[in-house]
């Protein structure tokens, strides 16, 4: 399935990728499971597990680990906000 | 309601008048600045502040938490503009006009709205000095001034 992934602030930078699509394999179909499958390239996306409190949306909603993700999903992935 | 991202400056006194005219029935208003300061907890003097944001998720985070916001207070206008891109010290970041009939729901839902910006609006600010550019920390006080609010939610 695919899906649209995005990278803000600290991570975009670390990771030097502003957005990609991704086909994922059977098993990767929530938050938590997506982190460590992003890890798994080994670094710099080892940061998507050791960054502290790092944050996700799906659909543009903030998401929690469990969030399940579907085909065309957007998921973004960024660290605590600072805005105002 | 009406929020907006943007690039350029706003005017205070003229996002006022624009909610005020013509109406008779509103008996407060409230309005929140925020200003960069030069001012950091490292050594070095700020020279301006980077901000991005998540374009489309933002529009969608601010206009929920005004819809809240209007669900726990009786409100007539609300009135949000963030700006982006890079600004330097002294220069308007956020601007939160609340209007209602009377001064506590108006004092009252416009710190609501910015303490929810602060912690759920999809913001970042990069710190610019003369030698590096670090982004700034998330901090814990922003987050027990949102949590405090899920506590008073019976309060009207």
């Amino acid at each position: 399935m695919h899906i649209h992934l995005l990278y803000f602030a600290g991570l975009r930078e670390a990771l030097g990728v502003t957005t990609e699509t991704l086909v994922l394999p059977t098993g990767v179909d929530t938050v938590a499971t997506l982190r460590e499958f992003l890890a798994a390239r080994g670094a710099p996306w080892t940061a998507l597990v050791t960054i502290k409190n790092l944050r996700a949306a799906v659909n543009q909603q903030m998401a929690g680990q469990d969030t399940h993700i579907q085909a065309g999903d957007e998921v973004a992935f960024f660290p605590p906000v600072t805005g105002g | 309601m009406s929020v907006t991202i943007q690039e350029a400056d706003f005017d205070c006194g003229q996002e006022i008048a624009a909610i005020c005219t013509g109406r008779e029935d509103i008996g407060a208003l409230a309005s929140f600045i925020g200003l960069v300061r030069a001012d950091t907890l490292s050594e070095e003097r700020i020279d301006a502040m980077q901000l991005e944001h998540y374009p489309g998720m933002t529009e969608k985070a601010l206009a929920e938490i005004v819809v809240q916001a209007k669900s726990r207070w009786e409100l007539q206008a609300v009135r949000v503009i963030h700006r982006i891109g890079r600004l330097v010290p002294g220069e308007q970041i956020v601007l939160v006009v609340v209007a209602a009939s009377h001064r506590g729901s108006a004092f009252a839902a416009c710190e609501f709205i910015m303490d929810f910006l602060k912690t759920r609006a999809p913001f970042w600010k990069k710190e610019e000095t003369a030698h590096h550019g670090q982004w700034v920390e998330a901090r814990d006080a922003d987050d027990f001034a949102a949590d405090r609010w899920e506590k008073t939610r019976s309060e009207k």
